[in-house]
């Protein structure tokens, strides 16, 4: 990604146990870029996922990474996925929400109404079950930051 | 389905508000039986896990309850707590709390403008609808709550749930040199906001009126925001202080948030247009310049007008945060000592939807013994569902789809924040 601009997003709360898992990478990836000449250049940010925070940490970038926890309908943790720019987009909900309740696909349709996209997004989610108070992934789920931080890596090196 | 003079109307997802509840409205014999709006989100706790913590732990835990009004916990957490240690903050400490809270004003209320009440007037389902077909209002929109987000971020030290606030002031307070870049973005943000007025004024406003008593805080010489004397429109003036004393929270059986009402008069109304009819002397001569050629008058008792106040008081928060960033000395130290004392405190300020009073008991050791939380949203459930009681009785004539619908935007009008949840308010009109 030389000379290209790339923000990786972890989307969510640290204070809701897995939904912490975008903030987590992000403050992981924060550490490896101290000794990692590929991170460097790459900007780190976590965000609530409230829309027009996302359109601003996202317009004007080669390539935007979204972290997020996802409820997926399995009973257990862990499950992980890799969207791309057009998957994100189909999720759009016709009816969209509140200003926290507005999904990423509805906040994608809105960043290409506005063309106001990144060249690239990939969204790289894990399947999360707890998002209850309090601090701490479950380990179902604290097993997959790794993972995703190589893959990360992988995407924007 | 029209004319029926029973019936029941069931939405299930009323959109573009925030939080868990549900609208449930029963017509029997052609009259209007029943209007309730549940809140069955559940209960979060916050007064209860306040107790035992360290008395400069509030403004942190407390901001947590909202994502989009955080400085207003933040800000009424550390008026409570100073009040109670016997401590004033005021000077540039104080101005830099005003500025900081005028940006939240900027943010919320544009975000409630552009993306979740405007696209009602304009006949679109969601901003996303319009965005496509105006990209331009959006893009406004966006670029005036950025602004808002930029004074958060400078002075908070991050956009959402800032980290820089403290009981007695600041960890940290800017150079005059980030303010001045500040500066820059607002100046563009006035023609922005201003714009928004005239845009606002003209939408097609339905003739709907109430007669609520309306509460906000008040201060002599400017637009009550950090702090002030409780006024209401009948008359009643106290000070923080004397809040529980007037104000009287209810359990009720179909709502998990309380519900309020003024001691032996009832139900009341806070917000924006309550602030407006309270406090329009004190707008800037901008603002309310503007105000009036949007046909504002002296009061604003029509809720679909609130739209139009909120475009004015964000008209007035670009300028008072220019005049502050202006006027700006940076203090020589960013928070006042406030030592620990055995007491109780009290702090109320507007947040962007109404007052916010907390309420705080500290031990000698500054250990909270007792807190309490009453946020704007709560005290106008009793308002929002008497208006939508005479909205629906003068509609009935109305089919299900379009009485759902016309409730779901006169709810809107409120700009319920009925919680941080990413849920949403379902609608149940009973018609039998």
């Amino acid at each position: 990604m030389d000379g290209q601009r790339c923000v990786v997003i972890g989307v969510g709360n640290q204070y809701r146990r897995d939904d912490g898992f975008g903030p987590a990478v992000v403050a992981r990836l924060e550490v490896l870029r101290q000794s990692d000449p590929a991170l460097a250049a790459v900007e780190l940010r976590a965000c609530d996922g409230e829309p027009t925070r996302l359109l601003d940490l996202w317009t004007g970038t080669d390539l935007a990474v979204v972290v997020d926890a996802v409820r997926d309908g399995n009973d257990h943790g862990g499950h992980r996925y890799e969207l791309v720019l057009d998957e994100v987009a189909e999720l759009a909900d016709a009816r969209s929400a509140s200003s926290h309740g507005v999904s990423l696909g509805s906040t994608v349709e809105l960043g290409r109404a506005l063309g106001r996209l990144p060249r690239r997004l990939v969204v790289l989610a894990v399947g999360a079950i707890e998002f209850g108070f309090g601090a701490g992934l479950s380990p179902e789920v604290a097993a997959e930051v790794d993972p995703v931080v190589a893959r990360v890596r992988e995407l924007v090196g | 389905m029209t004319h029926r003079s029973d019936r029941t109307l069931d939405v299930r997802a009323l959109a573009r508000v925030e939080g868990e509840g549900a609208m449930h409205v029963r017509v029997r014999g052609g009259a209007v039986e029943d209007v309730r709006l549940e809140i069955y989100e559940p209960p979060r706790f916050f007064e209860a896990f306040l107790r035992g913590r360290r008395y400069t732990e509030p403004p942190d835990i407390t901001a947590r309850i909202c994502g989009i009004c955080p400085v207003a916990y933040q800000m009424s957490a550390c008026a409570a707590i100073e009040d109670a240690c016997g401590v004033r903050v005021d000077g540039p400490i104080a101005d830099l709390r005003r500025l900081l809270y005028c940006g939240e004003w900027i943010e919320s209320h544009t975000l409630h403008i552009y993306l979740l009440h405007a696209p009602d007037f304009l006949g679109y389902p969601s901003a996303l609808e319009l965005a496509k077909d105006r990209r331009d209002l959006v893009e406004r929109g966006l670029a005036l709550k950025k602004a808002g987000n930029a004074i958060v971020e400078l002075l908070g030290g991050r956009a959402i749930h800032p980290i820089n606030v403290r009981v007695g002031g600041f960890y940290r307070a800017p150079a005059p040199s980030e303010l001045a870049a500040l500066a820059r973005t607002l100046r563009v943000a006035l023609d922005q906001a201003l714009d928004t007025v005239q845009w606002a004024a003209g939408f097609e406003f339905p003739d709907f009126h109430h007669d609520h008593e309306m509460l906000a805080l008040t201060t002599d010489g400017r637009y009550a925001i950090e702090g002030g004397t409780v006024a209401t429109t009948g008359g009643l003036t106290f000070g923080p202080g004397d809040f529980e004393q007037h104000v009287i929270e209810e359990q009720v059986p179909h709502s998990t948030a309380l519900h309020a009402r003024l001691a032996d008069r009832g139900r009341y109304l806070v917000g924006p247009a309550a602030r407006y009819t309270l406090n329009r002397r004190w707008l800037s001569p901008l603002a309310r310049e503007a105000a009036d050629a949007a046909g504002l008058g002296e009061q604003c008792r029509n809720p679909y007008r609130s739209i139009l106040v909120r475009a004015v008081e964000v008209v007035y928060a670009v300028e008072e945060a220019l005049r502050l960033i202006d006027a700006y000395e940076p203090p020589a130290r960013p928070a006042v000592d406030v030592p620990p004392r055995a007491g109780v405190g009290f702090g109320a300020t507007e947040a962007p939807r109404g007052i916010l009073f907390h309420r705080y008991g500290l031990d000698a050791e500054g250990l909270i013994t007792t807190a309490r939380i009453v946020p704007p949203t709560s005290q106008n459930q009793a308002s929002i569902e008497d208006d939508l009681r005479r909205f629906v009785a003068a509609r009935l004539d109305f089919d299900d789809e379009r009485l759902t619908a016309e409730c779901e935007q006169a709810i809107r009008n409120y700009d319920p924040c009925i919680s941080c949840s990413t849920h949403f308010l379902d609608l149940t009109i009973d018609r039998g």
